[in-house]
């Protein structure tokens, strides 16, 4: 176990640097010039020389990419040149509205998927089957966008029972800042649900067929018990799967949804902060995420050792 | 039964207390579409800075009103000097920052060394130009001496750029505004909302709104049920779009279409091949047709044509939109004269804009009538900033020029339009010389003339305002002379 552990942390590292390298030659590469749009059309070169010594600009690119990882070694993300602020409070700040969404849209989405998963396995090709399987192969369809400003126009404009976007800060109260999260975790939450529940289904079907079900329901064993013991977790190894790489999409794949309902997320940091060559930002919170990215991998391969003794003794 | 008339008698209290305070409702939501970076007008360039603090929470010792005119501010009165190179500004009393330090004549002297020191990264470093020297005579009195005589210093003085900063606190005005405005500054949820509240201790007239939220919605989807769900009571710069008819046949809503500064324009590269050549210049000048331009624009089809680089808005205006008018056979006519009779190809680069955007692909379509076939390449917005402004590798452009009365900048050594007309640069330099204002028109009248003529660019449209309010919202500004918000006269119907 320590050694596959070990092993996973090792490829995790090296994955983290060669992030960090092609991370901050992209952004060398993509055109435009941080300080002049910060100042603009009028600016005068004075100004515009000033500004880039005070972003450190003037540096050479081997002396500036040293100097990052040297200070994110640290914990020092450095400041952001168009918030002036600490690159870290960004993260945080964002960091606080992105995670609750993505935790609260991942349990959304298992509690939904996992048992209609098992529901449509257990009732293979009857009409239960045939109509959730449909439900989830339309939840796969639709784009979460136009489902969020569906549920904008019905929950916010029509009934006005939730805000149609924004989020009042944490500091308002757990309940404005939790009604602020419904709409998008829903929006969110669903498609992710559709896509498990097939994968759940599929790999349920796969495990019912094994000789040992047979085995366990000729024993005696109820139905229920059989379903929910025996055979979904051995089918948890696709499912976790899945889940970790939906986890990691929740994290930063959430612009869309993050526009839809301006809330001021991870995604929407980074798309502003490309946007405005913010590229300390930029370069802070991908490499935030490429490291969750990371750890969420790990967590699902020692969930696999969990679930499949097997696989400890292998690798 | 008590406990009946109890929660009775509670519902009506509640009720009475909804609507008392319905009737004297002082805050206000608005919404809009870009968070500004940080919130330091004197170190930025980014209209969203602006667009928050400008009267509201900073003043300048100038201001614009709504019709773009000069304004006393922190300024009560000055006296020019007749040579017109010595401004002696007579600052108001009793004036005190956010932070209850004194506003004086020290103050109004340190915020204009700031801007104009060697290591200043103001984004307006220009208007500040013509200063000599700064003296403080007395504690309210200050004297401006300029190194030659500039018609245009008042109205300078006025930018959000030239605000008055205090220097206890000019160093973190970036993230907590310190002003004098009727104002102050209160909390930034970063990426959602900016908010001001009263100022208590205003020496001026107070505002009717206790407190204002700046509301960032970025996406145009969002901003329509924002206003349509009440979390947002006003859109200043509305991105609506097509939905706008929505809107106007909405009663709940008031739709008000303004004009801005900003001159939208097809820009050619005068530096190169061939638009160096007056007659291809003459000849895209007559293949556009601005209507259709503005129709296709994706601002809901609104937005005044131009024929020159200047403001309908402005009394100084004069309509050049004749000069050269939609004729395609007169295009290829001159494009044959030119040396190209079977027309040409060149690249059209679009930053991100609607106007550009959308707008660019209507202005293809039309240069392809008469032969000029364009590649369309769309850019980012610092792309767009690097590539084609700062080293002027472009042949054409859409661009929206928003700073006030800037027809100056043909006359830039260097630009990168690339325009040189000794000509024009003679009216320009001797506009900054002329304080008068009938003789400043007519310099405007002699500039927009000349480059209505020469072509340097294909003159499109001026940017509309395009703002959306809740019909119970009375002072909101219908133009936009400059980048504001002013929300000084804003208050609820009673």
């Amino acid at each position: 176990m320590s050694a596959f552990l070990a092993r996973r942390l090792l490829i995790g590292l090296v994955t983290v640097i060669v992030a960090s390298i092609v991370v901050f030659a992209v952004l060398e590469i993509v055109p435009g010039d941080p300080a002049l749009l910060m100042l603009g059309m009028n600016a005068t070169p004075e100004a515009l020389a000033t500004l880039r010594s005070q972003m450190g600009l003037d540096q050479p690119i081997p002396v500036r990419y040293l100097s990052w990882i040297g200070g994110m070694l640290m914990g020092d993300f450095g400041r952001s040149w168009t918030y002036s602020s600490p690159v870290i409070d960004l993260i945080v700040e964002r960091g606080i509205v992105s995670l609750p969404l993505a935790v609260i849209s991942l349990i959304l989405s298992t509690a939904i998927a996992i048992p209609v998963g098992i529901f449509a396995a257990s009732r293979r090709g009857r009409a239960a089957d045939a109509i959730s399987m449909g439900a989830t192969q339309v939840g796969v369809a639709i784009p979460n966008f136009w489902f969020a400003l569906l549920l904008v126009y019905v929950f916010a404009v029509w009934l006005r029972l939730l805000p149609a976007g924004g989020f009042p800060g944490w500091g308002a109260g757990i309940w404005p800042a939790f009604k602020a999260l419904i709409m998008p975790a829903i929006a969110l939450a669903l498609p992710q649900a559709a896509i498990l529940a097939r994968v759940t289904r599929s790999a349920m079907l796969e495990v019912l067929g094994e000789d040992y079900i047979r085995t366990a329901r000729a024993k005696g064993i109820p139905r229920r018990k059989v379903l929910w013991r025996h055979a979904l977790r051995n089918a948890m190894i696709p499912v976790l799967t899945i889940l970790g790489l939906q986890f990691a999409f929740l994290l930063a794949g959430t612009i869309i949804i993050e526009n839809v309902f301006y809330l001021p997320g991870l995604g929407r940091l980074v798309f502003q902060a490309i946007t405005q060559r913010d590229l300390i930002v930029v370069e802070g919170v991908v490499m935030l995420l490429v490291a969750s990215v990371v750890i969420v991998n790990l967590v699902v391969d020692i969930l696999y050792a969990v679930v499949d003794p097997r696989l400890r003794v292998k690798a | 039964m008590t406990l009946v008339k109890s929660v009775l008698a509670a519902t009506a209290l509640a009720l009475v207390t909804t609507t008392s305070v319905f009737a004297q409702r002082t805050d206000l939501v608005l919404g809009v579409v870009l968070e500004p970076p940080h919130l330091d007008p004197t170190a930025g360039a980014a209209a969203a800075i602006d667009e928050i603090v400008y009267a509201n929470v900073f003043e300048g010792l100038t201001r614009i009103g709504p019709s773009g005119e000069v304004l006393p501010a922190l300024a009560e009165r000055w006296d020019i000097s007749e040579d017109g190179k010595v401004y002696t500004f007579h600052l108001r009393q009793n004036v005190k920052f956010h932070d209850g330090t004194t506003f004086d004549a020290e103050d109004a002297k340190f915020s204009l060394d700031r801007a104009r020191a060697a290591d200043s990264t103001n984004a307006q470093k220009g208007l500040f130009a013509a200063i000599d020297t700064v003296e403080v005579v007395e504690p309210l009195v200050l004297k401006v001496t300029l190194k030659n005589p500039q018609g245009s210093f008042l109205y300078n003085m006025g930018w959000g750029d030239a605000v008055m900063v205090a220097p206890e606190s000019a160093a973190t005005n970036a993230e907590k505004p310190v002003g004098t405005g009727p104002f102050k500054f209160e909390n930034w949820a970063r990426g959602a909302s900016i908010t001001i509240v009263k100022n208590p201790d205003y020496w001026g007239e107070p505002v009717a709104l206790e407190k204002a939220e700046f509301r960032v919605i970025p996406d145009a989807a969002a901003a329509v049920p924002a206003l349509l769900s009440g979390d947002v009571q006003a859109f200043p710069m509305a991105p609506v779009g097509e939905v706008l008819d929505q809107f106007k046949s909405d009663p709940r809503f008031e739709v008000v279409v303004g004009v801005t500064e900003g001159e939208t324009i097809l820009t050619m590269n005068n530096g190169k091949e061939p638009f160096n050549n007056l007659k291809v210049r003459q000849a895209i000048s007559h293949a556009i047709n601005r209507d259709e331009v503005i129709v296709g624009n994706g601002m809901g089809g609104l937005g005044t044509p131009i024929g020159s680089h200047f403001s309908p808005a402005n009394a100084a205006y004069v309509d050049h939109t004749g000069t050269y008018p939609y004729d395609p056979e007169k295009a290829k006519a001159l494009l044959a004269e030119a040396g190209y009779p079977d027309g040409f190809t060149a690249t059209l680069k679009l930053p991100p804009p609607p106007y550009a955007r959308e707008g660019g692909q209507v202005v293809a379509s039309q240069l392809r009538q008469v032969g000029i076939d364009l590649e369309i390449v769309p850019v980012e917005w610092a792309d767009w900033l690097s590539t084609v402004f700062k080293e002027k590798d472009y042949d054409l452009t859409i661009i929206s020029h928003t700073e006030p009365n800037d027809i100056d900048i043909y006359s830039r050594p260097d630009y990168y339009i690339g325009y040189q007309n000794p000509e024009f640069n003679k009216v320009i330099e001797e506009l900054g010389l002329t304080a008068d204002e009938a003789k400043r028109n007519e310099l405007y009248a002699k500039a927009q003339e000349i480059l209505a003529k020469d072509a340097p660019v294909g003159f499109l449209f001026e940017l509309p305002k395009i703002g959306v309010w809740d019909a119970n919202l009375e002072g909101m500004w219908h133009n936009m002379p400059v980048q504001a918000n002013d929300l000084t006269k804003v208050k609820w119907k009673q």
